[in-house]
């Protein structure tokens, strides 16, 4: 950080002052957020006060905590909370095994090292809702590969109620193991070697060795890892939404489209959005904490 | 006993390697698979068995990008002989171009979607990226009371689920017309690529010796001067590096696209997927349709390959 330049010094007397350029840097940025991030949200905290329709004309009547009492009431509600729950940890946990396991492999002299990471890490540049339609068609229940792979006939991966969710969160592991991989990767190769040797000499198991040095300092950017992907698969629309129609695969983001794009209960998705603003905030917290701490290192 | 170990330890060394290649083949079915089909005749698309050899063809991409209708009857062979080779491949399928009273081909919806995605992105991407790097430098540099929670209150925009915002947006933009608008889209992008921007930019500007302004500071610039000509040079990478990620979040985005746009400021994303709905699948044309949509994204990847960590990390960890 500069210290603020002396006031008597020649650069400061020309041009703006080092706060002016401060807060002509800074404050655009802030208020830019805040009018398109911040007062739609108060807005909106607003209307979840209300039985306001946005279909309709008729003007919004304050129902004080009503649609809140009416949400927690709701078992549907619950239900998707309990599906979004399931997801989140069926594909971050998949998410992990694999995008771990596979650093570990990759942690080694591989010819072409670098282009097969890049090849691996392509699938999570991608769309979402493309990855979501040609996973469509690779599940097709009469001529998929996937089906025609595994020696299954007709099995309808997303239109089974009980095999959809999971067939969504195979698309999605297999979308953003990569990202747990190459937080893994850098973790790994940022273990100095001569712990292992030292661990050599000791005559160290392999077991002993992986829990003991391996697994402690990869845990930081692991958990990094694991932070954020729980925090977007708990917010994830677009794949579930594109892949199924399924009750069984309705995540809390859809609910909440429904509610406020289709069936245009304006007051109770606002209600709804804020219930899931509150739990995402958390998680942002504490994967703020978790950034800052690895940024220390 | 310790020639043992490492000989052991090669044959396992082995093995991993072999273990890897094949994963990564695996791993890239879907891809290859989404691809190959963009080329197939409409026939082989959804065989069983899956057709792995076929001679490609781009009569996809001709189906792609126009309009046409199934014919009564066979093609006049005089109007057939005098056709481009694209049309032929249509009058082949038993299909002809919809014209217009001109004769010109009527175009179906994904150019001008494939043009908007364009448009919003880039105009996004330039606006993030701008302010972004500006708030970046006066947070790098300059004091400022309570800046840690400033910091957080970005990041925290940033991880809003695009429904949480989208409703509220969506009644505030109905009320100034800006739904299913250009500028609509390019707001909400740039809000959204902001915080990130803002982040990694302030990684890439930290790492830039203060002391190279300090010197121009001695030398008589004035410190915008010394911004503009010493710092932005610096993280001339950085700024590039920025900005493909944005783009390809701006590129990518599904959710808001789908909420505030219906027709004339429709992205490629909401696009796709509506001609699943529209009369029978056609896998190929769909396939074209993504692969096209996907080249920009697999070219920038590649590009910023050497930043991808530091970017999914919001600039905290760098390499």
């Amino acid at each position: 950080m500069i210290s603020t330049l002396d006031p008597g010094s020649p650069a400061a007397r020309r041009g703006l002052s080092d706060i002016s350029i401060r807060n002509l840097f800074i404050i655009p940025t802030i208020a830019f957020l805040i009018v398109f991030n911040i007062f739609p949200l108060i807005y909106s905290l607003g209307y979840s006060f209300t039985d306001f329709r946005a279909s309709s004309n008729a003007p919004a009547t304050f129902v004080g905590l009503q649609n809140y009492r009416d949400l927690l009431g709701d078992e549907h509600v619950w239900n998707n909370f309990s599906v979004t729950a399931k997801y989140v940890l069926v594909s971050v946990g998949g998410q992990v095994l694999v995008g771990f396991g596979v650093a570990m492999l990759l942690n080694r002299k591989i010819p072409f090292k670098g282009f097969i990471t890049t090849l691996l890490l392509l699938p999570m540049m991608m769309s979402m809702v493309v990855v979501g339609l040609f996973w469509e068609l690779l599940y097709s229940p009469s001529w998929g590969i996937i089906n025609y792979a595994l020696g299954l006939e007709d099995f309808g991966w997303l239109s089974d109620a009980n095999v959809a969710l999971y067939a969504i969160a195979i698309t999605d592991i297999w979308m953003w193991s990569p990202f747990v991989m190459l937080l893994c990767l850098a973790g790994l190769s940022a273990i100095p070697q001569h712990l292992y040797e030292a661990a050599a000499i000791d005559r160290a198991s392999r077991w002993y060795t992986f829990t003991r040095i391996t697994l402690p300092l990869v845990t930081p950017l692991l958990l990094i890892a694991i932070i954020f992907r729980t925090m977007e698969a708990f917010k994830t629309f677009d794949l579930a939404f594109i892949m199924s129609t399924q009750e069984t695969t309705e995540l809390i983001s859809i609910k909440l489209y429904r509610l406020a794009f289709q069936e245009w209960q304006t007051g109770p998705s606002c209600a709804l959005a804020y219930m899931v603003l509150i739990m995402v905030l958390a998680i942002t917290n504490i994967y703020v904490k978790y950034l800052n701490r690895a940024k220390e290192r | 006993m310790a020639a043992v170990q490492s000989n052991r330890q090669r044959v396992l060394n082995r093995a991993a390697v072999g273990l890897v290649l094949l994963l990564t083949l695996i791993y890239l079915i879907p891809i290859y698979w989404i691809s190959s089909t963009a080329f197939k005749p409409r026939s082989l698309a959804t065989t069983v068995p899956p057709t792995v050899f076929f001679k490609p063809e781009v009569t996809a991409f001709v189906k792609l990008f126009t309009k046409r209708v199934q014919m009564i009857g066979a093609v006049d062979p005089e109007v057939y002989a005098k056709a481009p080779w694209w049309e032929k491949r249509v009058y082949d399928l038993g299909e002809r171009f919809i014209k217009d009273s001109d004769g010109n081909i009527e175009l179906s919806g994904y150019p001008s979607r494939f043009l908007n995605s364009l448009i919003i992105a880039v105009s996004s991407t330039l606006l993030a990226v701008g302010m972004g790097t500006l708030t970046a430098y006066g947070f790098s540099r300059f004091r400022m009371p309570g800046e840690q929670d400033w910091l957080f209150f970005i990041l925290s925009t940033r991880m809003l689920p695009p429904v949480v915002v989208a409703i509220p947006m969506f009644l505030m933009y109905r009320v100034v017309g800006l739904v299913d608008t250009h500028i609509g889209l390019i707001i909400l992008y740039t809000a959204f690529n902001l915080s990130f921007s803002v982040w990694l930019m302030k990684g890439f500007i930290d790492e830039i010796p203060k002391e190279y302004e300090e010197a121009a500071l001695v030398d008589g610039y004035t410190r915008m001067e010394a911004f503009f000509k010493i710092v932005l040079p610096q993280a001339a990478t950085g700024i590039a590096a920025t900005a493909v990620f944005c783009f390809i979040t701006a590129w990518n985005e599904y959710a808001f696209a789908l909420m505030m746009t219906n027709r004339r400021a429709q992205t490629a994303p909401p696009y796709i997927p509506s001609q699943l709905g529209s009369g029978i699948t056609d896998w190929t044309a769909i396939a074209a349709g993504t692969l096209l949509f996907l080249l920009p994204v697999a070219i920038f990847t590649f590009l910023l390959r050497k930043h991808l960590l530091r970017g999914v990390t919001f600039g905290a960890i760098r390499k």
